[in-house]
């Protein structure tokens, strides 16, 4: 880049000064200042979103301290409060939907760059990046009106029936639950998670690919040895993108989960999550207490993102850093 | 390695390929079963008076959603209006000005967790700065919890659309002796305008089919905005704003089928809205391709 760009050193604010333009300085100084503050907005909305949660949830913390973390109480009437319940429901589902959407994520990604024709890869391609274009209330209302019914009538059953009566599947078959929330939540991360795994394998070097199958590998084999090992950094971060992603969809979940306030060994039961809680009872809390518990509720939740973002951009950060020094 | 028969390579070849494909058309499949069903269950609810009247109460016949639909236009405008000027000059920054600074870095880093914070959390966010200090409910504070969503998607993929120009171009108009804001502004964003046009649309995209920031921002009303006057106009924006998404929220959750049926023509047409934006800027990324 340097050798590129001559004009480069000279942007250094040492050297900017020179005689040679001095006129033009007042308006690159403000525009700089401008364009700066603007680019600055980002991080003081950043720091804000925290401080206003922290602001907001005092009162909770003052009141419940520390048992706010550690109990699945949820009862606005006697004013206890806990996160655990919300919690559980957002991990559960989390699970369910990424345990699901990451292999086959990967398994699509795998035939749009290497099974496919160029037509048909650009077709499918094209198709499930719309998918990601749906709002998430759209597939709330699918998954109410009829994924919910076809998993009460059909897979629930079928689940209870041929897994001989484990707990995880107990309890009446309702359609909507954890299980059904984690399953729609699934299908919203999948497309997100495709498209980046797929370029990720569009970067593995032809030849190393090319190499496996001259030595007579198969597609599965080539994928296997050469194609996944390589891009896994790259799928790593894509999962945790979704991860994030995941951890805090709220309308798709709100109208599936069935918003029961209680730990349930079973994938069955309703649940909830701290963005459904939210998303159902915020506007309704009338209560102080009430709305300053839901609002530490949305911190623990902002941080836990928070958390599993730093770790995705760093993670990628070390990538980019790792193959550029490669070159 | 262990040797393993042929027969049995080609066989679990013959597997993963199948099972790929299989889920790749399932991918398809989705899309076109929520595709019809949103045809199927809306399009019957489509007609003038959904356009035009207000909702009705369950059980009463006609009535439309007339006012969420100008709501929801008027609410993603008055995002874009906040978000984008702010994320353009916010991404020439990162691209330009603050090339290979650890001040861009750094702020990059946030914008790039500001995308991943959940929606929802920027709508408690703008009820604590804007609903709870003003009193009340607002279409403001609906666009603004959407404006702030918009605000790091414009910022960095106009950087990224903005890095794409060749370094030539700044050589040359520099050698000119043109200064650096109007090398900036006139040459390297005009230069970049299809990429970054796409980008603002994805975002626009993005935020018209949010839910989450408006339920307690925007929050819905059964009526309209006033469009008599100026003042009217901009005190009406000042209460609680109908919506579309909001909407479809509150109707869906209602045991009332006339409401669900009212939700389901709603959806088709946010849906319909969202993929023509969205396809509008695939569009304009192929041409510029070519």
């Amino acid at each position: 880049m340097t050798v590129l760009n001559p004009s480069h050193p000279t942007s250094r604010p040492g050297l900017d000064a020179t005689p040679a333009r001095p006129r033009r300085l007042p308006m690159d100084l403000l525009v700089h200042g401008f364009v700066a503050l603007c680019a600055l907005l980002i991080v003081v909305l950043l720091a804000g979103l925290f401080v206003e949660l922290v602001v907001g949830s005092r009162l909770a913390m003052k009141t419940l301290g520390w048992r706010f973390l550690t109990s699945n109480a949820w009862n606005p009437v006697t004013g206890r409060f806990g996160v655990l319940s919300s919690l559980f429901g957002t991990l559960v589902t989390t699970v369910i939907a990424l345990a699901l959407a990451i292999p086959l994520s990967v398994v699509i990604a795998l035939f749009l760059v290497e099974l496919a024709p160029p037509r048909v890869a650009t077709l499918v391609g094209g198709a499930i990046e719309l998918l990601a274009a749906i709002p998430s209330i759209i597939f709330g209302m699918w998954g109410l009106f009829l994924f919910a019914p076809f998993m009460s009538d059909h897979v629930q059953p079928w689940l209870q029936r041929y897994t001989g009566g484990l707990p995880l599947f107990s309890g009446p078959p309702m359609g909507v639950g954890m299980l059904t929330a984690g399953l729609v939540l699934a299908l919203m991360v999948l497309p997100f998670v495709t498209a980046i795994t797929r370029d990720v394998f569009r970067m593995v070097p032809g030849v190393l690919r090319e190499s496996a199958y001259g030595l007579g590998a198969t597609t599965s084999e080539v994928t296997r040895k050469v194609t996944l090992p390589f891009a896994m950094p790259g799928i790593m971060g894509a999962c945790f993108l979704g991860l994030g992603r995941a951890l805090g969809e709220t309308m798709a979940v709100t109208f599936v989960i069935g918003n029961d306030h209680k730990i349930s060994g079973s994938l069955f039961a309703a649940g909830n999550t701290i963005a459904s809680t939210l998303a159902n009872e915020f506007s309704e809390a009338s209560e102080p207490l009430y709305l300053s518990a839901l609002i530490e509720l949305g911190l623990v939740l902002l941080v836990i993102t928070f958390l599993v973002q730093i770790l995705a951009q760093l993670w990628l950060n070390w990538m980019g850093r790792g193959q550029e020094g490669g070159r | 390695m262990k040797a393993r028969s042929v027969r049995r390579r080609h066989g679990l070849d013959l597997a993963l390929k199948a099972f790929s494909g299989l889920a790749a058309f399932g991918g398809c499949f989705m899309l076109g079963w929520i595709l019809l069903l949103l045809l199927g269950r809306g399009l019957g609810a489509l007609n003038w008076d959904f356009f035009t009247k207000l909702p009705t109460p369950p059980g009463v016949q006609g009535g439309g959603l007339g006012n969420a639909i100008v709501g929801t236009l008027a609410i993603t405008l008055m995002a874009s209006l906040v978000g984008v000027p702010l994320g353009l000059l916010g991404g020439v920054f990162l691209a330009e000005f603050g090339r290979g600074t650890r001040l861009a870095a750094g702020i990059r880093f946030a914008a790039n967790i500001l995308m991943g914070v959940p929606s929802i959390i920027v709508g408690v966010f703008v009820y604590g700065i804007l609903v709870k200090p003003m009193g009340g409910f607002s279409g403001y504070a609906g666009a603004l919890a959407l404006a702030i969503i918009m605000l790091p998607i414009v910022a960095r993929t106009t950087e990224d659309m903005l890095r794409l120009v060749p370094g030539s171009l700044r050589e040359a108009a520099m050698a000119l002796g043109a200064p650096r804001w109007k090398v900036s502004f006139g040459i390297f964003l005009r230069a970049a305008k299809t990429g970054v046009l796409t980008g603002i649309l994805l975002a626009v995209a993005r935020v018209s089919g949010e839910t989450a920031p408006l339920l307690f921002t925007a929050l819905n009303s059964p009526y309209w905005n006033r469009f008599d006057s100026l003042p009217h106009l901009l005190g009406s924006f000042a209460q609680p704003t109908a919506n579309l998404t909001v909407t479809i929220f509150n109707q869906a959750m209602s045991p009332y089928a006339d409401w669900q049926r009212s939700a389901w023509a709603a959806s088709l047409l946010i849906t319909l809205g969202v993929l023509l934006v969205t396809l509008t800027s695939r569009f304009l990324i192929q041409r510029r391709g070519r």
